[in-house]
């Protein structure tokens, strides 16, 4: 069977900055993806990025993701296996299952990172499963990666990042935009993302939902309303809206079937995105050797992705003896402090509250 | 929409190479798709958005994540079921058909 | 509580605009930046890319960019620079009809000098005509092309968004 020192599952920015890290320690490591290429999600991110200058902020997540995947060719510790679909892993045995273009192969290796990222929440309205309703990263899949656009007229459902910056790009590939619609009483994303999309003409609707999606095959239209303060409907305040795709942008959710099945023990923490894995300042879940990364841990943003990717490979460089402790030590807590200043503003308020939560669940079984 | 609208060729940010033009069938039906593009985008650009037919009540479904998440967009490719179009890449000659539930069980092969 | 008008519309508040402003007797000297970034994010890009200092140095990364009026030479290179393309420069002495907006514009085609354009506000609305002074392309994937337009005098806190009149734009009110 084939062993490694350290694999990877999800090559994007979480898993690959984990890779160059470890690998800069001198770890071997295997990193795998189902896509053929490097970079996740990173692929469809026209928009530039926030953060330090220092580190890629006001470079575009497509750019960001081609310098990354040239980092990781250049890398001779680093193996990239493309194509290939991690399928479970069997923590008794410690190993990782994968589809490969050359069929099922095992593989162990003595450390394990999941960089998984997120898949999209779905909300409840009648004509929800009619094809035309997608998820606002599917579209943007759809347009920025394979050039095709996904219809004439949209509705997004939600204001944050993602609904706003969808909203944006499909206005950029020419497909009219008709709302925005957010059930809260304020718009969830950055208030520069918002200001980009109301100066191109497309309404934001706070305090209003999707009532229903309508028609036969495909969706053919749409009616939004207002919510009242107990998030109900508001007869007569009806819209009927003349769009045949809708987008949903309602939130993401870990993606973290391997570690339920690692039996890493998990907990339900809404603000870092529902069930999410317990994990240490190194990022070590309650699997020893299990580590976890990106939105697969708690969903954020992209740059905090990248700088928790760094902070799993260091940790797990060092528990592999690779790293003095020192060093260790002194990397770490930049990479801490890295984490809290980008999580300093009041729009990360709910993500550091969830991690207080995980941080006392974490104290609770450690002292018992 | 037109298939002309439909494929996006000027982007302010973003550019789409030139790539082989090859022939598939939906359904029988002769169609037109970019070799290595997913089923499920050539499939869209032509116009056709409903790939399977729920297990139940037959309810149509399209693609929903678009990145092998969800297998909202299964079809039978070449007489194989459980094929996600979201993901499979198109190839010349494909015979790509609409499932209904669980879709047939594939002939042996032996 | 009051409510926030840039959090429930996406349009900052006439004080916000205020105060992302110069004094009047700045505005008469030359072009100056405004920088409609109302919320702390982590981002400092702008801070970086301003090679006269007139971005004051950020003390978290969190914080709201302050300018110094006296240092900005109104050049525009943090306009393509700001990730949330948050940044415009006005020019109130172009002449004495006209004033001059540098905006960023990632929409295609790019118009070229001397396109007439409708001038389009913080709602996207029109609320005026214009014409394209200079375009500076940014180069693809990564550049964001800066528009300077031609735009009448008293509209220059008021216009932040362009639509070429003649052909397509890939804009949404299209």
């Amino acid at each position: 069977m084939k062993t490694t020192e350290l694999a990877i599952v999800g090559a994007g920015p979480a898993g690959v900055c984990a890779a160059l890290e470890a690998a800069s320690c001198g770890v071997k490591v295997t990193l795998i993806d189902r896509e053929e290429q490097i970079g996740g999600q990173l692929v469809k991110q026209t928009h530039k990025f926030f953060g330090w200058h220092e580190k890629s902020a006001g470079t575009r997540g497509i750019v960001i993701s081609g310098d990354l995947a040239d980092q990781v060719k250049a890398n001779p510790d680093i193996c990239f296996m493309g194509s290939a679909e991690a399928l479970g892993y069997f923590q008794d045995d410690g190993v990782l299952l994968l589809e490969t273009p050359v069929g099922i192969q095992k593989l162990k290796p003595e450390r394990l990172l999941i960089a998984t990222g997120a898949s999209e929440k779905m909300i409840l309205f009648p004509g929800n499963d009619l094809p035309g309703v997608y998820g606002a990263g599917a579209v943007q899949t759809l347009m920025n990666v394979h050039g095709v656009r996904p219809g004439k007229s949209v509705l997004m459902i939600g204001s944050g990042n993602i609904g706003l910056i969808v909203s944006y790009q499909l206005a950029q590939a020419g497909v009219k935009v008709a709302a925005v619609v957010e059930a809260l009483p304020n718009i969830g994303g950055y208030a520069v993302h918002a200001s980009k999309i109301r100066r191109l003409g497309i309404p934001i609707y706070t305090r209003h939902s999707i009532k229903e999606a309508y028609g036969t095959a495909c969706v053919e239209g749409a009616i939004i309303w207002q919510l009242d303060d107990n998030w109900q409907g508001i007869a007569g305040t009806e819209k009927q809206l003349d769009v045949d795709v809708i987008c949903l942008a309602t939130g993401l959710t870990p993606l973290c079937e391997f570690l339920w099945q690692a039996g890493a023990e998990m907990a339900y923490i809404p603000e870092l995105g529902g069930f999410v894995p317990l994990y240490d300042e190194n990022m070590e879940t309650t699997v020893e050797g299990v580590y976890v990364a990106g939105d697969a841990a708690c969903i954020e943003e992209a740059s905090t992705a990248m700088a928790e990717g760094r902070l799993a490979g260091l940790a797990i460089a060092y528990s592999l003896g690779k790293v003095p402790a020192d060093e260790f030590s002194r990397k770490r807590a930049e990479s801490l402090k890295e984490l809290d200043e980008l999580r300093a503003g009041p729009t990360s308020g709910a993500i550091v509250k969830g991690l207080a939560v995980m941080k006392e669940q974490m104290r609770k079984r450690v002292s018992q | 929409m037109e298939s002309s609208d439909i494929r996006i060729t000027q982007h302010p940010i973003l550019d789409f190479p030139d790539r082989r033009k090859i022939k598939f069938y939906w359904e029988g039906k002769e169609l037109e798709g970019y070799e290595g593009e997913p089923i499920a985008s050539a499939l869209h650009a032509a116009g056709i958005k409903v790939l399977h037919k729920s297990l139940k009540q037959g309810c149509p479904r399209g693609f929903f994540c678009a990145i092998g998440n969800c297998s909202s967009c299964l079809v039978v490719v070449d007489g194989v079921p459980n094929v996600r179009a979201c993901t499979e890449k198109l190839r010349a000659g494909m015979r790509v058909e609409m499932q209904e539930g669980v879709g047939p069980v594939p002939a042996s092969k032996e | 509580m009051k409510p926030d008008v840039l959090m429930t519309t996406g349009i900052p508040s006439k004080e916000q605009i205020d105060s992302a402003t110069p004094p009047g007797s700045r505005r008469k000297q030359g072009p100056f930046v405004v920088i409609e970034c109302f919320q702390e994010i982590p981002c400092d890009p702008c801070y970086h890319s301003c090679r006269f200092g007139a971005i004051k140095p950020f003390e978290s990364l969190n914080d709201i960019p302050q300018v110094d009026w006296e240092k900005c030479t109104g050049c525009g290179v943090c306009v393509a620079a700001c990730p949330g393309l948050a940044i415009f420069v006005v020019d109130e002495t172009f002449s004495d009809t006209e004033c001059l907006i540098a905006m960023p514009y990632e929409f295609s085609p790019l118009p070229g000098k001397g396109d007439p354009v409708h001038l389009l506000d913080r709602s996207g609305d029109k609320v005026g005509e214009g014409v394209v002074h200079r375009v500076v392309p940014g180069r693809k994937p990564q550049g964001t092309p800066v528009v300077w337009v031609r735009a009448p005098r008293e509209l220059s806190l008021n216009v932040r968004n362009l639509l070429p009149s003649a052909g397509k734009g890939g804009n949404n009110c299209v």
